[in-house]
């Protein structure tokens, strides 16, 4: 550990980091363009953007995670090119990730130094004992009363985030980046996490910290940086900066050219009607009804239980009650399969995993929820069938491939979620849950699937749409259902839906409302 | 960006599909394994005249066919990112219930030789719903499974072959020669006929049938094809069904070759078949893989075999010959695809 002092020693008017003209591509999607940032020492700076805005993968390039394309990167006034996470973590950048990176068998001690243990004498057993002193110390400066012989698996998630800045202090971090490290926290210990970390501002480090938690930014930090759509728009001190100018930043032009749906609803028959789901802790006591030809938008924070309620229509987990009538018709859904049979089809946020065989063609994964339909004797393909229905939803889509026999792996996530859609299309399925539609594509192919979503609307299917990205929500939805902790906390009309009624709603706890 | 300028459909795409399905990793993969099996003959017959003789050509692949048979069973499960384990002992058992149909109850020739591939059938539908239904993982439900056919293998043979005797016609199965009937100057075996026959039959099923679409779909992505409302378990049970017939057929070939069913043989056979398959550029984790490189990898591993006995090459290190081969080619191919 480095102490104190000498950490104010370097704490001079020169930035801890600056970075200059950053760019990065990812196949078919532009992730920065020439993005500027700059960290000072002892500074608590927010980096706030939408979904996709590039806060992520600026972090991860500073952290050594992804390489950059081209710019420059300062480090206390050096140039530096980082070729592994470990390499940035040796000098003194730690980066705390959403998903917590912690073996759940192993203690405290052991997962701050792993891979770092002191060895006793002979240099091939482990010094346990110097092991727990260091790791001791650590939580000391922390003032963390953790023990460091417990096992990770045991804590709170709180507990485990703090073993994760542990880990990274060992590092003598200079420069800590926290991305959303309140998404799984309650409110006591968003306020032990908030000490620590302005505990370590008084230390000298730097910390990024990325939320889309806007009254948490004006609580903790000094100065936001905003990105959109992968670019700079601006720095500014928080103090005297509104969070609707912030806001109104992140979001952009995208709310001005809202192509506004719906002359007023002639609305469909009720095509779906869920009463009282449960289905674990993310899915208590749901209602809601869908009808032909509308889009009802899901709105929420991450974990809000969205996912979990479509999922659990679907089939795909197992609801513990409730009752789902499908065109009036109460419906029996034990699986994915029982589910599509009904015409429900569920696009998954995450399309690699859930939705596309991506080592396999467009071809396959087209058809792959209506092979039976293509058989010969029961048995063998009718390729010429296939061929013609797969070349057909190519041009109907306008999925942009070299051939229907290209690998999906190998096309950009727009056209990737336009095979997904024509594979539920094929299937006939008039009731289509769209999980996070447009998240990891690009702005050309989002304003597509956005004008998709609406056509297929327009052609009477039942939509509901899922997202994080408020102005999406805006502009897609007919209806407005807000989520928070597994919970409907309100329904809103277009009409009356702003992003501010939103997320009053969405931040509806119940914990909060008791207290 | 690259992709917006490709245009939907038309006919230079399918010509760049074209050229990807030939050049492609696993049309590549193919050429390497064959590349190395050419090179393995060309080798041997300037080592050693008597390699290249009728006779001894005549032997590798006679000696492939049981081998071949086994590792075009394992290449479906393999596929589907599974493991089988249980192919060799099951061929065993397939052929001591060959021996119980024909010899012990006297059923007539073809009665018996269905009711032995039946018998595969049954053990191969265990393994996968084990695998499926109890969700197992692969290498355990087999790794059950083979002890399981190999204690009832001993079981059922009393610890003592059973003999083809009464059963004339049996031996023909895999030592006749239909095509040396045919054309008497090359008296290819049954044997080596079938696994071909086999091999084309399993090469239609992989791709052009639901069954072939789903194998390589489940080692792609197996619960996207379970969120697409496919029954999963079903074609994952079928297909563990469908290599355990086959092994049934390997059982038949087997006895009828030594005209005997052996109950003490088998084990160690799923390894050569798993070493065949993998030389031949299917992938461990699934999601690829052709029976055409099963075949070649299959030959690959004969030849070395052959080659290395008619060297006179000590059995004790052909064993260790064989198994730096198969590092050797494994690590080529992960060096291929990490260039890619």
């Amino acid at each position: 550990m480095q102490s104190a002092s000498e950490f104010q020693a370097g704490l001079a008017m020169s930035p801890l980091i600056s970075v200059q003209d950053l760019s990065k591509s990812f196949p078919g999607v532009r992730a920065l363009s020439r993005v500027r940032f700059e960290l000072m020492a002892g500074e608590i700076h927010a980096l706030v953007g939408e979904n996709g805005a590039g806060k992520s993968t600026l972090m991860k390039i500073l952290a050594g995670v992804y390489r950059r394309d081209s710019g420059e990167i300062f480090y206390n006034g050096e140039p530096v090119n980082f070729a592994s996470p470990r390499a940035a973590q040796m000098m003194g950048i730690g980066i705390i990730h959403q998903e917590l990176q912690l073996m759940n068998h192993l203690t405290v001690a052991h997962n701050i130094f792993i891979g770092r243990e002191p060895r006793g004498r002979l240099g091939v057993f482990l010094d346990e004992d110097k092991l727990n002193r260091q790791a001791r110390d650590i939580l000391a400066y922390m003032h963390l009363n953790l023990d460091p012989r417990a096992n990770v698996g045991g804590l709170t998630v709180a507990k485990q985030q703090m073993v994760e800045i542990a880990k990274a202090l060992s590092f003598n971090s200079r420069v800590l980046i926290m991305d959303e490290p309140t998404a799984a926290l309650n409110n006591a210990e968003i306020v032990e996490l908030f000490n620590i970390i302005r505990e370590l501002k008084a230390r000298g480090v730097g910390i990024v910290y990325i939320s889309h938690k806007m009254d948490e930014l004006k609580q903790i930090s000094d100065r936001v940086t905003v990105l959109r759509d992968g670019e700079y728009v601006t720095t500014m001190p928080i103090g005297t900066t509104s969070m609707d100018t912030i806001i109104s930043m992140m979001v952009g032009r995208t709310l001005m050219d809202v192509a506004r749906p719906p002359e007023q609803a002639s609305r469909g028959d009720v095509a779906l009607e869920v009463r009282n789901l449960n289905c674990g802790p993310l899915v208590k006591n749901v209602n809601f009804t869908l009808r032909r030809g509308e889009i009802l938008g899901f709105a929420g924070l991450m974990g809000a239980g969205r996912t979990e309620v479509a999922r659990a229509i679907f089939g795909a987990d197992k609801a513990e009650s409730g009752e789902i009538i499908v065109r009036s018709v109460k419906a029996s859904i034990k699986s994915p399969a029982d589910a599509v049979a009904l015409g429900i089809g569920y696009l998954s946020e995450d399309r690699k995993r859930f939705g596309l065989a991506v080592g396999m063609d467009v071809e396959f994964n087209i058809v792959m929820a209506t092979l039976a339909k293509h058989l010969a004797f029961n048995f063998v393909l009718r390729r010429r069938g296939i061929r013609a229905t797969v070349e057909s939803f190519i041009r109907l889509l306008n999925i942009r491939t070299p051939s229907a026999t290209q690998e999906v792996r190998l096309l950009s996530g727009g056209n990737q979620q336009k095979i997904v859609v024509a594979k539920w299309l094929a299937r006939d399925c008039d009731i289509l849950f769209f999980d996070e539609p447009t998240r990891g594509i690009d702005v050309g192919a989002k304003a597509e699937i956005h004008k998709l979503l609406r056509s297929l609307a327009d052609q009477g299917k039942a939509i509901v749409m899922i997202s994080s990205e408020l102005p999406e929500i805006l502009r897609m939805s007919d209806r407005i259902i807000v989520m928070c902790e597994g919970r409907i906390t309100g329904e809103l009309a277009w009409k009356d839906a702003t992003q501010e009624g939103i997320m009053l709603l969405a931040t509806q706890r119940e914990t909060a409302k008791a207290a | 960006m690259e992709q917006s300028k490709t245009t939907t459909i038309g006919s230079e795409g399918r010509v760049a599909a074209f050229r990807a399905q030939v050049f492609g990793s696993i049309a590549r993969q193919k050429l390497f394994a064959f590349a190395s099996l050419i090179l393995l003959m060309v080798f041997f017959s300037f080592a050693s005249p008597a390699f290249m003789q009728v006779q001894n050509l005549l032997g590798i692949l006679q000696s492939t066919a049981v081998n071949g048979v086994l590792a075009i069973a394992s290449t479906f499960v393999i596929i589907t990112a599974g493991i089988d384990l249980s192919v060799g002992t099951l061929m065993t058992f397939c052929a001591v219930m060959a021996g119980v149909f024909l010899t012990y109850w006297q059923l007539p020739l073809w009665t018996g030789v269905l009711a032995a591939i039946a018998t595969g059938a049954v053990s191969g539908m265990l393994s996968g719903t084990l695998v499926a239904k109890l969700k197992l993982p692969p290498f355990i439900a087999t790794l059950g499974m083979m002890l399981v056919n190999k204690g009832l293998a001993l079981v059922v043979a009393g610890d003592k072959p059973i003999y083809f005797n009464d059963t004339e016609s049996f031996s023909t199965i895999s030592q006749g020669s239909v095509i040396g009937y045919i054309l008497p100057s090359v008296p290819v075996p049954n044997s080596v006929l079938i696994l071909f026959l086999l091999a084309i039959a399993a090469s239609i099923i992989l791709s052009r049938t639901a069954l072939g679409r789903y194998t390589f779909a489940l080692g792609s992505n197996e619960e996207a094809v379970r969120l697409s409302g496919v029954n999963v378990d079903r074609w994952k049970i079928t297909i563990y069904m469908l290599a355990g017939a086959i092994c049934g057929v390997a059982g038949l070939l087997i006895a009828s070759r030594l005209n005997s069913a052996q109950p003490a043989l088998g084990q160690g056979y799923e390894l050569e078949a798993i070493a065949a398959v993998v030389i031949g550029g299917t992938s461990l984790s699934g999601g690829t893989g052709t029976l055409l490189g099963t075949i070649i990898g299959a030959f690959v591993m004969s030849v070395l075999t052959n080659g290395l006995r008619i060297l006179s090459v000590a059995q004790e290190w052909q064993i260790v010959v064989t198994g730096v081969i198969i590092i050797l080619a494994v690590y080529i191919d992960i060096l291929r695809r990490r260039r890619l």
